[in-house]
């Protein structure tokens, strides 16, 4: 049992590792694959991607979902925060509503409000992301402060920590792994997501897919495609890694593993 | 000392602590006992400010306890609660250190502390400081956990049913470890239990709760032979009474002259013990002997009898 599961473990690393490596030879020397992405295309179009670079698209792709996650983020453990204070207890359905309507609102509608409001470019896209990250974030974030054991709550108090202390020294570290879960949730949501950023022209890896999509060359929405789920699939993976390694520290898994 | 004067907690109408006023004298330990729902757990909390009280006021060494803020009050206070309470993101020796580092000791003397506590409650610091309270077995946990309320040097220690969590066999030696730990710092004692039992073995004095009120508080003996109530009463058990009696008393007490035949007893024996031993050997009598196995004397099963019976 031990030795069957040590071997998924190593296998599953060293698909990621194989992933990763793939996925940075193709950004930096695209045409070590075109004799592969050829196989797709008819009529001697192109079969990489040649309106821009992949790498910086793939960089920008990043970075706008980063922003938005880390901005929801902030703005999602700030409130969660707040209304777990005795003070702020009553803002707790209220903040519930506003972040549960980030999520119904389609990130495409999203964009096509944003437009006419905040003009073409990154910033509808940066929107649209930053609104539909909240909820995960936030519900996490909330289950993760309310989530205390009582006695270890009751301690805090006992012990004589004031508000500000309990917070820091006690809640937030042992929420930060349920937190982080739902930094990744929201993190890997926002990567799919930003690919719809490029019709409204953000800087995304969704120009590839739609270049390609207009020209009718698979090649080009097949390597967008990959590209993406390759981004996805690795941050998963590393997002979970550090949440075992948090959660390991605050002692839930202490024996387990 | 703790001086609880006329205290009352009420939710809405409804008070759950009435009018309850108790002194705990310098270095001893008092007992709350009561079902729950008695009010005894919001009693216990009220002394460090867990819970305000709607009136009265709790001194402690003269001092009214609302002369400070909450928080600082609770860094004065030793505090345990069943199942521990333990941070379990920090290691045993930060766990022992909480208050003693919220209180800005120097970091020398919180290592020297916690070392010296972790060695009293017998946990090796070389092989424990490090362990976090996942690591621990369920009477470990709770050493530490008395530990930690002890590490600010505390005067008067809170304990919300410390042991309930335990097995019998452990409890019984957490028992006689806190007993000697108090004695050692001649900290006051506030304890909470639903167990008589545990009562009678620690407290110097017993408060006997239901609804909001305290109906008795009294040393053990008075409590077994002059109950105020037939609440009381039931609560200390009359079929078990003379035997709580004898375990009040030490072999000590009565110890003389003469040689037995038999398994010796010492004199810290309970008179209990002592009586089953008998029994059980099917001996009147049996031999007293110290530490170093020095005879002492003997005690006899007549002279064991008299403590068992109602006093006239």
């Amino acid at each position: 049992m031990g030795g069957s599961s040590g071997m998924t473990i190593t296998t599953a690393r060293l698909l990621r590792a194989v992933t990763l490596v793939v996925l940075l030879i193709f950004l930096f020397r695209p045409e070590t694959f075109e004799p592969m992405l050829a196989l797709l295309v008819a009529n001697n179009a192109p079969a990489i991607y040649n309106q821009g670079s992949l790498l910086s698209l793939t960089i920008s792709h990043l970075a706008i979902a980063i922003a938005a996650t880390a901005a929801a983020a902030l703005i999602s453990v700030g409130f969660a925060i707040l209304v777990t204070r005795d003070f702020g207890r009553e803002f707790l359905p209220l903040s519930r509503s506003v972040a549960n309507i980030g999520q119904t609102f389609p990130p495409v509608a999203v964009l096509a409000l944003a437009v006419p409001i905040v003009g073409f470019g990154t910033k509808p896209t940066l929107i649209a992301l930053f609104l539909y990250a909240l909820l995960p974030i936030f519900e996490n974030a909330l289950t993760g402060l309310t989530g205390l054991a009582p006695t270890v709550r009751e301690a805090a108090r006992g012990v004589g920590m004031t508000g500000f202390q309990r917070l820091l020294r006690v809640e937030l570290p042992l929420a930060f792994p349920v937190i982080l879960t739902g930094i990744r949730l929201a993190f890997v949501i926002s990567l799919g997501t930003a690919t719809i950023g490029s019709t409204v022209a953000a800087p995304t890896l969704g120009e590839v897919i739609i270049a390609g999509l207009l020209s009718s060359n698979t090649a080009f929405v097949l390597q967008g495609g990959i590209i993406v789920a390759a981004l996805a699939v690795l941050s998963y993976d590393g997002l979970t890694a550090l949440e075992r390694l948090t959660a390991r520290r605050t002692g839930r898994v202490a024996t387990a593993v | 000392m703790i001086d609880i004067e006329h205290i009352t907690k009420r939710y809405g109408e409804e008070a759950v602590v009435d009018d309850v006023s108790m002194t705990v004298e310098r270095g001893k330990v008092a007992v709350i006992v009561g079902t729950s729902g008695s009010g005894k757990t919001t009693l216990l909390r009220m002394v460090n400010r867990l819970v305000e009280p709607s009136e009265g006021r709790i001194l402690i060494d003269g001092k009214d306890t609302h002369e400070i803020p909450g928080h600082l009050l609770r860094r004065q206070i030793g505090y345990a609660i069943q199942g521990h309470g333990l941070f379990p993101h920090r290691t045993v020796a930060e766990n022992i250190a909480t208050v003693p580092k919220l209180a800005g000791w120097e970091k020398r003397r919180i290592d020297d502390r916690v070392d010296e506590l972790m060695t009293l409650f017998q946990l090796e610091p070389s092989q424990y400081r490090d362990r976090h309270p996942g690591e621990l077995s369920g009477g470990q946990q709770q050493r530490v956990g008395v530990a930690r309320a002890l590490a600010a040097e505390p005067d008067v220690l809170l304990m919300d049913e410390p042991f309930g969590a335990l097995d019998p066999i452990i409890r019984a030696k957490a028992q006689d470890d806190l007993l000697e730990i108090q004695r050692r710092f001649e900290t006051t004692v506030l304890l909470v239990t639903h167990d008589m039992d545990e009562a009678m073995r620690l407290g110097d004095q017993i408060a006997v709760m239901a609804e909001g009120k305290i109906v008795q508080y009294a040393d053990p003996a008075t409590l077994l032979v002059k109950p105020a109530s037939e609440f009381v009463d039931n609560l200390v058990g009359t079929a078990d009474r003379p035997f709580r009696l004898l375990s009040l008393r030490k072999v000590g007490d009565i110890v003389e002259p003469g040689s037995s035949e038999g398994e010796p007893v010492q004199p810290a024996t309970s008179l209990r013990e002592a009586y089953a031993n008998m029994l059980w050997q099917g001996r009147d009598t049996l031999p007293v002997v110290d530490d170093q196995g020095n005879a002492l004397g003997r005690v006899r099963m007549d002279a064991i009898s008299p403590w068992a019976a109602r006093p006239a």
